[in-house]
């Protein structure tokens, strides 16, 4: 049987895991209700009721995303050994290569679904909206309320919950899931002002603190990079380049997190 | 070709935080099980039973030796297509059913739907579970992981099959039917390499054996060899014994007890150093009757405590010289 063969049937374990566990049935319930919220909040707030919607619905895209690949990647691989079930599975022809990766595949794809349904549930609330709207107000928008460049957002959101899993994932083969939660929550909102250290040399007079800064920005994953949500809310014009070019920033720090993963469990005794 | 060997194979482990010191939990052992064979691997707990087992399976590393199963190395994806093991106390995903576990494992080996789908019904009868077999794991008892985790070792019709402990959690009517299952395995050529502190499994089921304590291997061996050479004494059952002669063969030490049976029927454990013939000569040329005469044999429970204290307590002088 083919590595990719191995690799999705572990995946596909993950997935319906994923969807029998009543959690992920809530998180997704929460986030189709915060957006019929945003429409109530939007009725209240005349004019901008569309942008706020706009708003909120990636804000929340992004929100529940993060805390099922934070709550989820975390526990991918400890529940695994905790529970034991993990020495049958290893003894079945798999490599830990294979284990590791399809775990990772497993929960993209959950990730990937929930966020499909999160924006079809979004695009539904702003269609509906768009047809309440008066012609002539709807004439001044910048931008339609379903505009499709919304998805470029939602593309690049999808790309860092990717790379969040993998930091998740890369914490849960050697940590526990609170150690791991704390690690990969750290990194991600260090990753969000990760461009502050490109300029640190400006805050602090030290040279060796410039440096160190420095150094930290380009080992630090920047998840300022992936949010381009104002640009596209307000329909201003995201290069194609930019999205591939954080696409592929994305993918390959993915790469390394995965080959790190891989290398730190494969050595891993299972106690 | 072996279906398995092992080569002064070694495990130390690691304890405490700050200050680390070293565990054994393996001490090179080194052995080998034929094809074909039902291998018991006995001890007591905590004598390094699952330690090999997970070595075998590779889900530890050694510290140092080696081991391979049907001539390659231990933990390479070709030989876990051609082996089964039941963990200790196995656990499965809580969220599926026990052919929805079956079936998922089964399609990590390549089987089509189909032939999923059948191995796992097979399987699943052949371990005694029925209707249950389409309620979540996390509703199972003890017994039933028991039974599915016995059933996913054998979902490839696996060479060479590894039970940690294949009884615990089982009730008389399942130990029997696993019994017979191994048996059944045994019967069409696979290779059955169990650990077990139920001696009595071993003894019904085993070819070979081998006896670890504290993380050492004290025997191995054909269970017919191992036990043959323990006789330590006869049993002769005698009937019209005159009382007599039983009196003055107690005193001179040929009879070293003497149990009733019944009106001048008597049980006589005899020494093994004096030959049995001359008493039984005796008895009979004074009108007693021969009933039987039978060897007495330790049982593998008698050699089990007996290799396994003498093991601790030289590996207690050894702690203690250190």
């Amino acid at each position: 049987m083919s590595s990719v063969r191995t690799i999705g049937t572990v995946a596909a374990n993950v997935f319906r895991e994923s969807v029998r566990d009543k959690v992920l049935y809530n998180l997704v319930a929460f986030a189709v209700l915060l957006m019929a919220a945003s429409y109530l909040i939007g009725q209240l707030t005349a004019g901008q009721d569309i942008k706020i919607i706009k708003d909120l619905g990636l804000a929340a895209i992004a929100t529940f995303g993060l805390m099922i690949a934070v709550f989820i990647g975390i526990g991918l691989v400890w529940k695994e050994v905790e529970r034991r079930s993990i020495y049958s599975l290893l003894s079945k022809p798999l490599s830990r290569a294979e284990f590791i990766l399809g775990k990772y595949c497993g929960l993209g794809l959950t990730l990937t679904v929930n966020v499909a349904v999160m924006v079809v549930a979004w695009y539904g609330v702003l269609a509906y909206m768009g047809t309440t709207v008066p012609p002539d107000v709807r004439a001044a928008w910048a931008a339609p309320a379903t505009d499709l460049g919304m998805l470029r957002a939602v593309g690049l959101i999808l790309v860092e919950l990717m790379l969040v899993t993998a930091i998740a994932l890369f914490f849960s083969t050697f940590s526990s899931p609170f150690l791991s939660a704390g690690f990969t929550l750290g990194l991600w909102v260090v990753g969000h002002f990760n461009a502050d250290l490109k300029n640190f040399e400006g805050v602090v007079d030290s040279r060796a603190a410039a440096w160190f800064a420095h150094g930290l920005y380009y080992v630090l994953p920047n998840f300022s990079a992936f949010d381009i949500k104002q640009q596209v809310v307000y329909a201003q014009a995201v290069p194609a380049t930019y999205i591939a070019t954080t696409a592929l920033y994305g993918g390959v720090y993915i790469a390394l997190l995965l080959t790190a993963s891989v290398a730190v469990f494969s050595r891993r005794d299972f106690k | 070709m072996d279906a398995i060997r092992t080569e002064a194979l070694t495990k130390h482990y690691s304890i405490g935080f700050w200050r680390p010191r070293p565990y054994l939990a393996l001490e090179g052992l080194t052995l080998s099980v034929g094809q074909g064979e039902v291998f018991g691997f006995l001890g007591p707990n905590g004598a390094g039973k699952t330690t090999t087992l997970k070595l075998l399976m590779q889900l530890i590393y050694p510290t140092s030796g080696s081991a391979r199963i049907l001539g390659a190395p231990v933990g390479s994806v070709e030989v876990k297509r051609r082996i089964g093991y039941l963990p200790e106390n196995p656990y499965f995903y809580d969220h599926l059913t026990a052919e929805e576990l079956l079936e998922y494992f089964a399609s990590l080996f390549g089987y089509g739907a189909a032939e999923r789908r059948q191995r796992a019904s097979r399987l699943l009868d052949e371990v005694g579970i029925g209707g249950e077999r389409r309620l979540q794991l996390r509703k199972f008892s003890k017994g039933m992981l028991q039974r599915v985790g016995i059933a996913q070792a054998l979902i490839n019709d696996p060479e060479v099959v590894f039970f940690d402990e294949p009884m615990s959690g089982l009730d008389p009517l399942g130990r029997r039917e696993i019994r017979q299952l191994i048996l059944r395995l045994r019967d069409r050529g696979c290779t059955v390499f169990f650990s077990s502190h139920v001696l009595s499994d071993a003894e019904a089921l085993c070819s070979r054996v081998a006896i670890v304590a504290k993380g050492r291997l004290v025997a191995a061996g054909p269970l017919s060899e191992i036990l043959a050479f323990q006789v330590h004494g006869w049993e002769l059952v005698m009937s019209q014994v005159p009382a007599a002669v039983l009196e003055c063969a107690l005193k001179d030490g040929r009879v070293l007890k003497a149990l009733p049976l019944g009106p001048d029927r008597y049980a006589l454990d005899l020494p093994l150093g004096t030959p049995p013939e001359r008493l039984l000569a005796d008895l009979t040329s004074a009108g007693a009757q021969l009933v039987s005469l039978t060897p007495l044999r330790e049982t593998l429970e008698d050699f089990f405590v007996r290799q396994v204290a003498s093991a601790q307590s030289a590996r207690g002088l050894e702690e203690g010289l250190e």
